[in-house]
């Protein structure tokens, strides 16, 4: 019997560090649920807010990661090969993600004051702006960004494990064509998103530029998730013979990358608004650098952009897979954190303040989320067989 | 005859493969001070002649940190105190917008610092370098590939690692006149 896709040389072994991730997870997503059931009936709107930044976090996880794979199925590169299961076990938490989105959908009149008929009857402005944000017309969007996601990501995975079965270059050939229209697709659904779900948290206001950070977050977030993965795949062969510190400074570079990407970005939205001082645009920088929201923009800048920068241009530092993982997690932590000064202030006009429920949802959707992925990993070989940047005698 | 003095033993290889084997077959004779010609960048060769080139890097980002910290004290010389104007009421200090400068700044001078101290570490323009005084030497350009083990090294011996070059199955090796 050699089915290849069944039983091969690239299977996680049965005893590996992972296993013990995805319990632990699973834990941690069961103290996480309990909190949250509690919260909805305790604190029903301080759960939906709690939930949202936590929600986008791991949801940037899976969607970054289908953007990653079609970015390197059009421009290649061994990094790429390393990583492909990885990233296709995160896009095959996207469906899971779409059912986690009814708690948003059940909540949207409590989460956002559009979707609130009282409030709009007094704010002419909602009122002209409800052409686009009314509830039906919400939710008609958010099915087909999810169907989009999920359709794009069926694919990418379905082609990419026939590969495993033949190496044909057809299906290369397929999955280089797909990635063209999807990171289109990609780029056009991201922008909507995060405008319905994170702009119009304050819907008097706007920048065209908060899509684009989303999308270099997302980016951000699935090196900075990938990456101690794997470092921890990297531990024993046979995947230490072929995940090298080579592959660990490509990725650390990449990071490095999108760490300065996000810089960019998040300083291009502020110089803008900063500089034009307009009375529609800048209130929502006012939220965010008084009342306590000033030191948690300290924070991001300190922790999401100079610290790692200035450490990530060590070759050494990115050729060490745990000095590198350390540094990635941090990451995870500063999205977690750039996540809540972007959607929290929005609701907090008295000033900074952090709710229970912030850890308990995140332990909740995290922990869940993370079991999930290990358990799409297991389905799969941890590397594609037929690529030709994995050596075939390993 | 008196021989003249010899800048080193070079072989001629007609593929990158041969190269690097050949380098790591020097290294494990022993041999340390040598190099490699070829007509395009291969990072294996780097690799197998262990340079580790940490000067550079050093280089380039002091070059940063001098352009950063340069440029954010020009823009804030100009805007607080060479030539104060309010411009819509805001502060002569106005950060957000010295950055863009800064980056700029940043941006130049680690790059000129890398082009500049790059010439200055390999000892650039050089006018002469005796590898040229062999004929097939021309070819390091095109399509061939070249190993060089200098006169310098301890290990060297005129005869001896022309031997040791043959033994590598070279197409050529020829001796290098200083």
């Amino acid at each position: 019997m050699s089915d290849p896709v069944r039983s091969s040389r690239f299977d996680l072994p049965p005893d590996h560090a992972l296993h013990r991730v995805q319990r632990a997870a699973l834990v941690v997503g069961g103290l996480g649920i309990i909190g949250c059931v509690v919260g909805i009936f305790a604190a029903r709107e301080a759960f939906l807010h709690a939930y949202l930044v936590s929600y986008m976090l791991f949801l940037g996880i899976g969607l970054g990661s289908m953007a990653i794979l079609m970015i390197q199925y059009i421009t290649g590169g061994a990094w790429g090969a390393v990583i492909r299961r990885l990233l296709e076990s995160a896009t095959r938490t996207l469906p899971f993600m779409a059912l986690l989105f009814l708690p948003i959908a059940l909540g949207v009149t409590d989460l956002y004051e559009w979707a609130n008929p009282e409030h709009v009857a007094h704010d002419p402005i909602l009122q002209h702006k409800s052409l686009y944000l009314n509830v039906p017309f919400f939710l008609g969007r958010a099915v087909f960004y999810f169907a989009a996601w999920i359709g794009t990501a069926y694919f990418l995975n379905r082609w990419s494990l026939q590969q495993d079965a033949a190496a044909d270059p057809r299906l290369t050939r397929r999955l280089e064509m797909l990635s063209r229209g999807g990171l289109l697709l990609y780029a056009l659904t991201i922008t909507f998103a995060s405008m319905d779900w994170g702009m119009s948290l304050e819907p008097h206001w706007f920048s065209t530029l908060y899509g684009v950070m989303f999308m270099g977050g997302q980016g951000l977030v699935t090196f900075a998730f990938v990456i101690p993965m794997a470092a921890l795949l990297a531990e024993r062969p046979p995947f230490s013979r072929i995940i090298t510190p080579v592959q660990f400074h490509d990725l650390g570079k990449l990071m490095l990358a999108f760490v300065m990407l996000w810089a960019y970005f998040a300083l291009s939205q502020y110089l803008i608004i900063w500089s034009a001082n307009l009375p529609e645009e800048i209130p929502w920088y006012l939220a965010r650098t008084r009342g306590g929201w000033e030191w948690v923009a300290v924070v991001l800048v300190t922790v999401h952009f100079v610290m790692p920068f200035l450490v990530l241009l060590s070759r050494d530092l990115k050729r060490h897979a745990r000095a590198v993982s350390v540094v990635a997690l941090v990451l995870i932590g500063a999205r977690f954190v750039d996540l809540f000064w972007l959607l929290r202030p929005a609701v907090a006009p008295e000033g900074f303040s952090i709710h229970w429920l912030d850890p308990a949802a995140a332990a909740a959707i995290g922990g869940t989320w993370m079991w999930l992925f290990v358990s799409q990993l297991k389905t799969r070989p941890v590397l594609p067989l037929n690529d030709p940047a994995i050596p075939r005698e390993a | 005859m008196k021989r003249a003095p010899l800048h080193g033993v070079m072989a001629e290889f007609d593929n990158p493969t041969a190269l690097v084997v050949a380098i790591t077959k020097a290294r494990a004779a022993g041999y340390r001070v040598m190099d490699a010609y070829s007509p395009f960048p291969i990072e294996e060769v780097s690799e197998a002649l262990h340079i580790h080139d940490r000067v550079l890097p050093a280089l380039v980002f002091l070059g940063g940190l001098a352009g950063c910290i340069g440029g954010f004290a020009l823009a804030t010389w100009t805007s607080v105190i060479d030539y104060p104007i309010n411009v819509g009421g805001r502060p002569l200090f106005s950060w957000p917008s010295f950055l863009p400068v800064t980056f700029e700044t940043t941006v130049l001078v680690a790059a000129a610092t890398c082009v500049l101290g790059l010439l200055a570490l390999n000892g650039l323009p050089m006018p002469y370098h005796p590898v040229f005084n062999v004929p097939q030497f021309a070819l390091a350009t095109r399509e061939k590939f070249f190993l060089c083990i200098e006169a310098t090294d301890p290990r060297f011996d005129r005869e001896e690692t022309r031997r040791f070059l043959e033994t590598l199955e070279p197409l050529s090796v020829a001796e290098v006149e200083d």
